[in-house]
Order: C-alpha cells, then sequence, then structure tokens
C-alpha cells in the first residue's frame, strides 16, 4: 500500500512540474488533469469518497474541458 | 534591492505563521464538534452518509452559500461571455468522427443514470448534490462533443437551473413555518436508516441540489462552446 501511495505521489509531482514546464498549452493541461486524477485516486485511499468523486468529476473532467476550450479559443503555444 | 526586500518580507511572514501554529499539536482534533457528528449524525438526521448530514443537516445554511457563489459565478460567466441577451450564431459544424459519436451516445444515458443515482443516494453512499450534478453536466459536455448538431434546450435549462435554486429555499422556509424553529429544520420523519426514503428533507434537497448543479455547469459549458452573435 505504502509503495502504490509513493509511486502515485511521485507521479503526481512530476505532473505537476511538467505542467509548470511545457510550454505547449494542451499538454500542460493534461498533465494538470492527471494531477487532479492522481488525487482523486489518493483522497479515496484516505477514505474520503466524496472528496475523490467531487476531485474527479470537476477537478479532472470538467475544469480540464473548460481549459481545453479556452485554449482552442487563444493559442496553443506560450511565448 | 526588491529582491531582498520580498525576501525578507516573506520571512516575516513566514516567523508569523510559526509562531502561530508552533504550539498547535500536529494530527489531534482541535475541537470536539466532529466527534459529536460522527458519534449523533446517524441517530439525529437519520443519513447513513455523515459527511451528507454535515452538509446539509448541521451546516445546510453554508450549503445553501455555496450554491449561490456556483449560481453567481456562472451568471458572471454568462454575462461576460455575452451569452445572457445574444442569440447563438448556430453555424455548421462539421460532425465529430463516427468513433467519437458512438463513444458519445453510448455513454451518455449512463451518465445520466450514473449522476442522477449519485445524488438521489447522497444520504446512503458517497457523493451527493454536487457531485451527481458534475457528472451530469460532463454528460452534457459529451453531446456537445460527439454530437454537435444536437443543441440544449437553453429555456429548460434554465428553468431546471432556476427551480432548483428555488426548491432549496422553499424547503427551508417551509422548514422554517412548519418544523419550528429554524431554516431549513426537518419536517419529515426521518425513517429508518440505510432505505431510500429516510432522512427526513435531506434527499429533495439533494435532488433539488443536483439538478441545478448539473443545469448550471452545463450553462458553464455552452457559455464557453457556443459563439453568440
Amino acid at each position: 500500500m505504502i509503495v502504490i501511495v509513493s509511486l502515485l505521489v511521485f507521479v503526481m509531482l512530476a505532473a505537476a512540474v511538467a505542467a509548470f514546464i511545457f510550454k505547449d498549452l494542451l499538454s500542460a493541461v493534461l498533465a494538470a488533469c492527471l494531477v487532479s486524477l492522481i488525487a482523486s485516486i489518493l483522497f479515496l485511499f484516505m477514505h474520503a469518497p466524496d472528496v475523490a468523486m467531487a476531485e474527479a468529476s470537476i477537478g479532472a473532467a470538467l475544469v480540464t474541458a473548460v481549459f481545453v476550450i479556452a485554449i482552442r479559443r487563444t493559442g496553443r503555444r506560450e511565448e | 534591492m526588491r529582491t531582498t526586500i520580498s525576501i525578507l518580507l516573506l520571512a516575516v511572514v513566514a516567523a508569523g505563521f510559526f509562531l502561530c501554529l508552533a504550539d498547535v499539536p500536529f494530527g489531534e482534533p482541535k475541537t470536539q464538534v466532529g466527534n459529536y457528528y460522527i458519534e449523533e449524525g446517524r441517530a439525529q438526521t437519520g443519513a447513513a452518509n455523515i459527511v451528507t448530514s454535515v452538509v446539509l443537516a448541521y451546516r445546510g445554511f453554508d450549503t445553501l452559500g455555496e450554491v449561490t457563489v456556483l449560481f453567481v459565478a456562472a451568471f458572471g460567466l454568462g454575462a461576460v461571455l455575452g451569452a445572457a441577451g445574444g442569440k447563438r450564431k448556430h453555424e455548421p459544424i462539421e460532425p465529430a468522427s463516427i468513433v467519437l459519436r458512438t463513444g458519445c451516445r453510448f455513454l451518455f444515458p449512463m451518465l445520466i443514470i450514473f449522476g442522477v443515482y449519485v445524488f438521489l443516494h447522497g444520504h446512503l453512499t458517497p457523493g451527493g448534490g454536487f457531485q451527481g450534478g458534475a457528472v451530469i453536466a460532463s454528460a452534457f459536455l459529451l453531446v456537445y462533443l460527439g454530437c454537435r448538431e444536437r443543441r440544449i434546450n437553453l429555456t429548460r435549462k434554465t428553468w431546471t437551473d432556476s427551480l432548483g435554486g428555488l426548491a432549496f429555499v422553499v424547503i427551508g422556509l417551509i422548514g422554517l413555518g412548519v418544523g419550528g424553529r429554524y431554516f431549513l429544520s426537518n419536517f419529515l420523519p426521518n425513517g429508518v436508516v440505510n432505505q431510500l426514503f429516510s432522512a427526513g428533507i435531506l434527499p429533495l434537497i439533494y435532488i433539488a441540489i443536483g439538478l441545478k448543479v448539473g443545469a448550471e455547469l452545463t450553462g458553464v459549458v455552452d457559455d464557453l462552446l457556443e459563439e453568440t452573435e
């Protein structure tokens, strides 16, 4: 269990740093989506299924969709 | 020079936080109210899900504020994007690929049923109005992605949104009038814990919140996706 959680946290941190570094905004948004997804799994491990559901449906799905729509309206590359 | 000053200011703020929090023991319960909810929540509210009993029964008025915040945010987005008065453009859009279309048509009813299940059983299983509403909104997001020629009926969306919010307030006012002492007090029998018809007014409030949040977030997606004239 502790191994799985450490692995997830490691991937989550890597995704967060990647979202910060990426110049391609679409990749950055997908990395941020991965952070939310892993956060919801961690909430489930910490016996908070209510928060996990909210995080998965809002953080991972709807917020990502809003960002992708905004990127489509503006530009994909960060100057 | 500016960097030095900002680092100094940060150090001062960090020291302030440290001094405030240094004496607080880590991980121990600071108040007794949490234990009270865990011990008494089931018996007092009749809800098997303690989170629901806190969110809707003990802190129902805060939840009304939360719903209001979401409403104001969605309303502001609509106002900024000019969707309130403007007409939708309805320009011809190229249809999505067959894989995306079929996938969206396949998933849409299941997501709707799952969302309704989540908010109907908010007092029994994890989840509730906000989560169920978000699931319903993501189902409509799939419609926007896969079947672009289908438009969502905006009038119906607005009515669902408004009636959901109105139902919450009306249930609260009935509680004030019939139930007795305070806004949102329970006026229905608690019933047997773990039954679908139990926990008094909590399922009714979650139905109202679920419909409202679903309609509202669908409206947000619609405002962002559709161009106005």
